[in-house]
This record gives structure tokens, sequence and C-alpha cells, in this order.
């Protein structure tokens, strides 16, 4: 998504190489702790769920030489959040070419957040059937759960306050891999250099993007 | 509905506006932009129909009061499977058994419903702008599912799904609508939305059942089917109207199957790939044949089908979110 109105770019989390490597780590630990990939199928969430699942899918068929089946998923009909927003939000295609009864789930996102979207895509994949289990992989966890809701397989967790935004660009949806941290723009003087620390969330502007805490359930 | 603070989650992509209307009354009220994104929304929906769990949490807690003072079943059916696959709560109203009966104006009908707090009404009416006069009165969303012989803009928007799904487009296609047109709610909004999103229509029908000033609305007039059908992507056959006095218009049915009727020989004037479509309920051997009713061509029960899928995306993108500035 790159930076946001009304955000700046504060520090890098992981350029493309970095990305990778940590995708194909990530494949590599679901392998091992699923003993394999008998009876796995990879959920991407919409939208940067989606490479990464694909990824993921890409780095497990090069090692393994298996093709495991990736499924779209757009919670946007799940969400806790729906009435309160002032317009429905655009929806984009679910795609799963498969059934989840008695299989293991990876369910995919670049960002753990709130947790309030793995919830709602929880629900929906149950709606799909019984899955034997559903696990969690994410790129970025960023903590400030407000359910409780944990990912077994993280790209890099960092810690971040409420006005921080955490950005991931993928090459195929964004035109780049990148994940930075960005947060609000303070005022002029006493921005850019001041100390780290929590700040007090202020008033939703219109301009910030989705990816903001206070208009959207995630990241 | 408002635009503003309307949210995307994908800032890469522009961002699609949200339905602009509070109402869905006719097509004239709503633009391009607002047909795609309903055409786009009722795909989505339509991946739901297919589940073996056929339902979305999305509007639980709304509720939608389905007010119908005319004869209908498919409408009727369809906004009800919509509304709860969505988890909507859904309560039914005919004129019959209500105080409607006893002789409320439907203005006291919707002020009273209005009172126990539904987030959308439905309505079908014998008279053309009723749902208009309760969308000016009452703040719920109002979903006009057919008034009079004026609009029945979920009809037209589930005939354009079905086409988009059949050949990938709308813009460029020639498009037969052939019949009864002037008592046709269904013939107007179809008109109004093809034409619209870029189509060429025709209409064909005998000329006491061509309504006057039937230029106006931009399509290609003749008195032929055969003119009409003649190389054409889609074929929509309208049904006669005989309750609204659409059988005064010829002589015998048996006449109007013989010059009107939708036969195997006229649909091969059509392209080859061309498909037949019907809003229902049909008079067989009246307006068509059998044999193409029930031919490989045809897509009525795909319109069926896909009806749920668009009226679910009309009541979502109207009462999904709270709508507020």
């Amino acid at each position: 998504m790159g930076e946001a109105p009304g955000t700046y770019r504060k520090l890098r989390l992981l350029d493309a190489a970095g990305l990778g490597r940590a995708i194909a780590r990530m494949a590599h630990e679901i392998v091992e702790s699923e003993g394999g990939t008998d009876g796995f199928v990879l959920i991407g969430i919409r939208t940067r769920g989606v490479p990464l699942a694909r990824r993921l899918a890409a780095e497990i068929e090069r090692t393994e030489k298996v093709r495991v089946g990736v499924g779209l998923l757009d919670i946007t009909l799940y969400r806790d959040d729906l009435s309160t927003v002032a317009a429905s939000p655009v929806l984009k295609k679910t795609d799963i070419p498969f059934g989840v009864e008695g299989r293991t789930v990876v369910l995919c996102d670049d960002v753990l957040f709130t947790g309030r979207t793995v919830r709602a895509a929880m629900d929906a994949i149950l709606d799909f059937g019984r899955p034997r289990k559903i696990i969690l992989a994410v790129l970025m966890d960023r903590g400030r759960r407000e359910l409780p809701i944990e990912a077994q397989f993280v790209g890099k967790r960092i810690a971040t306050s409420a006005s921080e935004i955490v950005s991931v660009t993928f090459r195929e949806t964004d035109g780049i891999d990148d994940v930075w941290l960005l947060d609000r723009e303070t005022p002029p003087r006493a921005a850019r250099r001041a100390p780290r620390m929590p700040r007090a969330p202020r008033a939703p502007r219109l301009s910030v993007s989705a990816k903001s805490p206070k208009r959207r359930s995630k990241k | 509905m408002t635009t503003k603070r309307g949210e995307s989650p994908e800032p890469s992509v522009p961002r699609s506006p949200a339905f602009s209307r509070k109402d869905l009354l006719d097509i004239e009220s709503i633009n391009e932009d607002d047909i795609r994104l309903v055409l786009d929304t009722a795909e989505s929906m339509r991946e739901i129909n297919q589940r073996s769990i056929k339902k979305v949490p999305t509007l639980r807690g709304k509720l939608v009061a389905n007010l119908f003072f005319e004869n209908s079943t498919r409408t009727r059916f369809s906004f009800e499977i919509a509304e709860r696959r969505l988890s909507a709560d859904s309560i039914a109203l005919s004129a019959a058994g209500t105080s409607v009966a006893k002789g409320e104006t439907l203005l006291d009908t919707g002020k009273n419903l209005m009172a126990m707090g539904p987030d959308a009404i439905v309505i079908r009416h014998p008279r053309s702008g009723a749902p208009h006069l309760l969308a000016r009165s009452l703040p719920c969303a109002i979903v006009n599912a057919g008034d009079g012989a004026h609009a029945h803009p979920t009809q037209a928007l589930l005939d354009a799904f079905t086409i988009r799904r059949a050949k990938g487009t709308l813009a460029g296609l020639r498009v037969a609508i052939c019949g009864d047109v002037s008592h046709s709610r269904v013939a107007r909004s179809n008109v109004s939305l093809l034409t619209k999103m870029g189509a060429g229509v025709t209409l064909a029908g005998p000329a006491t059942l061509l309504p006057a000033e039937i230029e106006r609305t931009g399509a290609r007039i003749v008195t032929r089917l055969e003119e009409a059908v003649d190389g054409a992507d889609v074929i929509m056959i309208l049904r006669v109207q005989k309750e609204r006095g659409g059988g005064l218009g010829f002589p015998s049915d048996r006449e109007y199957f013989e010059v009107f009727g939708l036969t195997p020989a006229r649909r091969r004037l059509a392209k080859k790939d061309a498909i037949v479509m019907h809003p229902g309920p049909m008079n067989r051997g009246v307006e068509i044949d059998s044999a193409v009713a029930d031919g490989p061509d045809s897509v009525i029960l795909d319109q069926v089908e896909n009806g749920v899928a668009v009226r679910m995306a009309v009541l979502y993108l109207l009462i999904g979110a709270s709508g507020d500035e």
C-alpha cells in the first residue's frame, strides 16, 4: 500500500530479500510442524493474504515437489464492524476450489493486528465445512490484539503503538516487496525527531489509509 | 447512502464508489457505476449460493419488510431467499389480510410500518410511483419490486447480470426485446439499463402494444419480430400481460403466436450463440414456443437463479453499512 496520506515512513521492517527469506522459513516451518504436506491447503485472506499464500505454496512446491491448493477468501460479509462503516465495502470474490472438510487449513494474512479479521475468516471457513484444524500464518505480527487469537507461523514480530501502521506491499499487488512501519504525521515542530512513545490515538481522518486502526478492524 | 468515508481496503486500486442512493426505485436514478457495482457484488453473492451452507451473517439484526400489493411468486420468493441468505429478519405483508384491505392508505401503512423500525422496505404495487411516494416520506431504504407499468429495477439488473455472465460484457451487444412492450415495466427498466451500459436495444411488438413516444427511450423500434431478432445476441421475450389489458391488442392468442411467437425458425435469425430470455411467468404457445423456452439457448432458469444473487447485492449495498455520515 505504500505511504498513506497523512502518514510518514518511520522504519523499514523488511526489504524484498528479507521478505523472501521470511516466507521461505515460514514455508519450511509449516511443513516441518505438520509432518509433511498431507491434507493441507492454504487460504489467503484478501487482499494481501493471497500473495502470501501463493508464495508459501510456491516455496512448498519447490522443496517438497507437492502442489498445495490455494484458496482466496474475502471476509467482508463476516466483518463485525459492518454496521458502523458509512458505506458497504466493495466485495471481492471468494474462491475456494476445494473442500475444507477434514483438511488442515493454513490461513494466511499479511498483518496480524486486532485479530478481528482472523475471527471473521474462521467463521467464513467453517461455513465451507469442518476442517480438521485451522492454523494461522502471518507475515507480520504487530501485537495489540483485541481477541484471543495467535499466529502459529510468523515472518516477523514487532511491537507497535496504536497510531502506527504496518504497511506490507507485494510485487503481485503493489509492484514491490516491502514492509514499512508508518506513523501519523504530527504537527511540524514536534514531529520527526520526537522519541518513539505511544501517543493517544487522534481523531480519525478522512484521508488516512485503510490500515489505520481507527477505521479498520485489522492491521 | 453516502460516498464519504467509503473505505477501500485496497489503496493500490482506484476506489470504487459506494452505491450512491438511499433507495433503488428505477434504473433512471442510478448511474453506470452503481450498475457495475451491483453486478460485481452479485458475482460474490452468487458464490455464496453455491456453498453447502448458503448463508452469511452480513445483515444480522437488520429488518426487511416485504410489501406485496400485487401477485408475485418469483420476485417475492427471490427477495425472501436473498434476505435469509444474508441473515436479515424479514416479514411479509400482502394486501389481503392486512389493514390495506380495510382501506388504509399506502402512506399510512408505510408510516405505521416505519414505526416498527425496518431497515428496508421491498414494495411491489400496481400503481406506478408508489415506491417513490414511500421513499420520499420514509427514512429507510425502499426497493422497488415492480410498480405498475413503470419500473422493475431488480429484474433489469438480474437480466443484465445474466447477459453479462453469458456474453462477458453488455457494451456493443444487440438485444431484441419483443412482445407486449406497453404494459411491461421489465421492458422499460431493461431498455434504460442496457442503453446506459452501451448495448443496442431493438423493441418489437404489435403497434397496438407499443406505447406512445417510445422512441424517446433511445431504442430502435420495429413492428416485426423477425426484424428485431435478426443478428441479435440476446432475445428477450416479454409476457403478454392479460391482467393489464395486453390481450386487447391482438385478435387471439393463436394469431399472436403466428406473428410474434418466438419459434425455433425465428430464433435461428439471431446469432448462433444468442441467448433467449423471459422474465416469467411464460405463456407457452403465445409469446414463446416450448421448443425455444426449454431449448439449449434458453437462460430463463438462470435468470431466476441469478435473481437471488442480484437481490442480495442490492440489499447489501443499500443496508449493509450504517449509511451515516
